[in-house]
C-alpha cells in the first residue's frame, strides 16, 4: 500500500511557440518601415520648409476654402436630395412617359463625368448668353459658384434617386400588403411604414455619397472657385512649395474620416432597436 | 533594330487608324460630319476628337491591370494574420480613398517630379526633368482604384467559405495552386458587380487627367470649344463619348458576367 506523501510543486505552463519569422511578417514591416519614413519625410520637409509669413498668409486662405468646400457640398446635397425625391418616383412609375426621362436623366448624370457636365453648364452655357440675357438667367449662370452649384445638386440628385429607388424598393411587399390590411390610406402607409424602413436601408449609401461629393466637389476650382482645392492651387502658384498639396490632403483626409465616423455613429444610434 | 520598332509603331498606328470609330473608314464623323465642325482632318476637329477619344480609352485600359494586381495584393495583406501587414494595408485604402482624385493626381505628378529630380540630382544628373502626364494619369488613378478594389475583392474573399482552401490542400495543392485553381475563379464571380462599379468610376476620374495637360476627351474637345466658341456643341460630344464608352463597357461586363457564370449551378 503507497500513498502520496509528497504534492509535485506547481509546474511552469511550457513556454509559448516561438512566431515564426514568416515572409509576410518581414513585408508588414517592410511596408509599416515605409509609412514610417514617409511620415518623417514629410514632417522634417514640413518643419524645414516652415515659414510663418507664409502661414500666416494662406491659412485664412485655406480655412475660407474649407468653409466653401462644406457650403457647397452641404447645400448641394439637401438641394439634390429635395430633387431626388420627385426623380425617384418617376423612376418607378409605372408610366412610360414618366419613367423614361427619369431614366435617361439618371443615366446621363451617371454615366458622364462630373467635370464634363460642370464644363457643359459653366463654359456650355456661356455660349448661349444672348437667350440667357433674354430671359434674366444671365446673372445666375455668369458667377461660377452658382454653375457648380446646380450642376453639383443636378449630378447628386440622379445618384441619390438611384439610392432612394433602391432602398423603397428593397421594402418587402408584405409591408404594403400589411398597411392596406389595417385600411391605412397610401399617403400616411408610405410616410409612416416605407419611409422609415427605406432610409435606415439608405442611410450607408447616402454617407458614401456625402463623402463622394465631398472628394468630388475639388474639381470646382478647375472652373475658378475657390474651394479648398482652389485656395491650394492658388497658394501652390505663388509659393512653388509642395507642402501647399500636403495641407490640403491633411485637410481633406480630416473632414473625410470625422465625417466617416460621424455617419457611423449615427447609423449605429439609428439602428439599434435592429440590435439581437 | 529601331527601324523594326518604328515598324510596328506604324502597323499600331494603321491599325488604330483603321478602327477608330470616328474618324477611321467606318468612323462617325467621316460620314456623318462631312463640312461641319466636326469634319476629319485640317477642317475640322473631328480627328482631334478622335485621338482624344484613344487616350481617354488606352488610360482606362492600362490603368486598369494596375489597379487591380495592386489591389489584390492589398486585399492580401489585409487578410493576412500578420498585425503589421494589415495595418500598412488599411492605411494605404484610408489615405486613398480619403483624398479626392484630383488632389491625389497632384500629388503624384508634381511630387513624382520633385522625387525623380532629387535622385538624380543626388546621382549627379543636373536636369530638368518632365514626367510623362500619362504614366502620373495612370499611376494616381491606378492607386486610387486599387484602394477601392482591395475593399471589394477582400468583401469577395470573406464570401469563400474556408472549407474551399482546405478542400484544395486536401487534394495536395499547394498555397499558390490553391489560389489560382480553387479560389481566384470564384473570386472573380463574387467580386464582378463591384469591379464593374469600380471601372464605370475609374472610367469617368479619366476625365481629370485634362488637367495636368494629357490631351484626352475632355481637353482636346476643350481646346476646340475655345477655338470656335461652340462650347456647349463640343462639350455636349464630350458627354456624349463618355456615355458610349461607359455603354460599350456596360455591355462587355454583362457578357463577361454571363460567362464566369456559366458553369453556377441553377437554383
Amino acid at each position: 500500500m503507497s500513498a502520496v506523501t509528497t504534492l509535485l510543486p506547481p509546474q511552469a505552463p511550457p513556454p509559448a511557440p516561438v512566431r515564426p519569422y514568416t515572409l509576410s511578417r518581414f513585408v508588414g514591416s517592410v511596408a509599416l518601415g515605409i509609412w514610417l519614413a514617409l511620415t518623417v519625410g514629410i514632417f522634417l520637409t514640413v518643419v524645414n520648409g516652415w515659414d510663418p509669413a507664409k502661414f500666416s498668409r494662406y491659412a485664412p486662405n485655406y480655412l475660407s476654402g474649407l468653409g466653401v468646400t462644406l457650403l457647397l457640398v452641404a447645400l448641394s446635397i439637401t438641394l439634390g436630395a429635395v430633387v431626388s425625391l420627385p426623380l425617384a418616383f418617376a423612376r418607378m412609375s409605372t408610366n412610360r412617359f414618366l419613367s423614361w426621362p427619369a431614366y435617361a436623366y439618371v443615366y446621363f448624370f451617371r454615366g458622364t463625368p462630373l467635370l464634363t457636365q460642370l464644363f457643359l453648364v459653366y463654359y456650355g452655357l456661356g455660349s448661349f448668353s444672348a437667350e440667357l440675357k433674354a430671359i434674366g438667367l444671365w446673372g445666375f449662370f455668369r458667377d461660377a459658384w452658382n454653375c457648380a452649384l446646380l450642376t453639383f445638386t443636378l449630378n447628386t440628385a440622379a445618384y441619390q434617386a438611384e439610392i432612394l429607388r433602391g432602398a423603397i424598393e428593397s421594402v418587402p411587399r408584405g409591408q404594403h400588403e400589411g398597411a392596406a390590411s389595417l385600411g391605412l390610406p397610401q399617403r400616411v402607409t408610405f410616410f409612416k411604414i416605407i419611409l422609415p424602413q427605406a432610409l435606415i436601408v439608405a442611410l450607408r449609401p447616402y454617407g458614401n455619397e456625402i463623402i463622394l461629393m465631398i472628394k468630388g466637389s475639388a474639381i470646382v476650382s478647375i472652373v475658378t472657385v475657390f474651394d479648398l482645392m482652389g485656395e491650394t492651387r492658388r497658394a501652390f502658384s505663388r509659393t512653388f512649395d509642395y507642402q501647399t498639396y500636403l495641407w490640403a490632403a491633411l485637410l481633406y483626409l480630416m473632414i473625410v474620416e470625422l465625417m466617416r465616423n460621424v455617419w457611423a455613429w449615427i447609423e449605429a444610434r439609428l439602428t439599434r432597436h435592429l440590435k439581437r | 533594330m529601331s527601324g523594326f520598332f518604328s515598324a510596328i509603331a506604324e502597323a499600331v498606328s494603321a491599325i488604330l487608324g483603321f478602327i477608330d470609330p470616328l474618324c477611321g473608314p467606318a468612323g462617325v464623323f467621316r460620314w456623318f460630319a462631312e463640312g461641319t465642325l466636326l469634319a476629319c482632318g485640317d477642317a475640322g476637329w473631328g480627328d482631334e476628337i478622335a485621338i482624344g477619344f484613344l487616350v481617354t480609352a488606352s488610360l482606362a485600359v492600362a490603368t486598369l491591370p494596375l489597379g487591380l494586381l495592386i489591389g489584390f495584393f492589398i486585399a492580401l495583406a489585409k487578410q493576412s494574420p500578420e498585425r503589421s501587414l494589415r495595418l500598412a494595408a488599411d492605411i494605404y485604402t484610408t489615405i486613398f480613398r480619403g483624398l479626392p482624385e484630383l488632389l491625389t493626381l497632384f500629388i503624384v505628378y508634381y511630387g513624382l517630379q520633385i522625387l525623380v529630380q532629387n535622385l538624380l540630382s543626388a546621382l549627379g544628373y543636373e536636369q530638368a526633368i518632365e514626367i510623362n502626364a500619362f504614366v502620373a494619369g495612370m499611376i494616381a488613378l491606378g492607386v486610387v482604384f486599387s484602394a477601392y478594389c482591395s475593399e471589394v475583392l477582400l468583401s469577395a474573399f470573406r464570401a469563400i467559405p474556408h472549407g474551399q482552401y482546405e478542400a484544395g490542400y486536401a487534394l495536395g495543392l499547394h498555397h499558390g495552386r490553391t489560389m489560382g485553381l480553387i479560389i481566384v475563379p470564384q473570386l472573380v464571380r463574387i467580386a464582378l458587380p463591384g469591379l464593374g462599379n469600380l471601372w464605370m468610376a475609374l472610367l469617368k476620374d479619366t476625365a481629370l487627367v485634362s488637367v495636368i495637360g494629357l490631351s484626352d476627351i475632355l481637353r482636346q474637345t476643350g481646346i476646340a470649344a475655345r477655338v470656335t466658341k461652340e462650347a456647349f456643341l463640343f462639350y455636349g460630344i464630350a458627354c456624349g463619348l463618355f456615355l458610349v464608352l461607359s455603354f460599350l463597357s456596360s455591355i462587355v461586363f454583362s457578357m463577361i458576367e454571363a460567362r464566369v457564370q456559366r458553369s453556377e449551378a441553377r437554383r
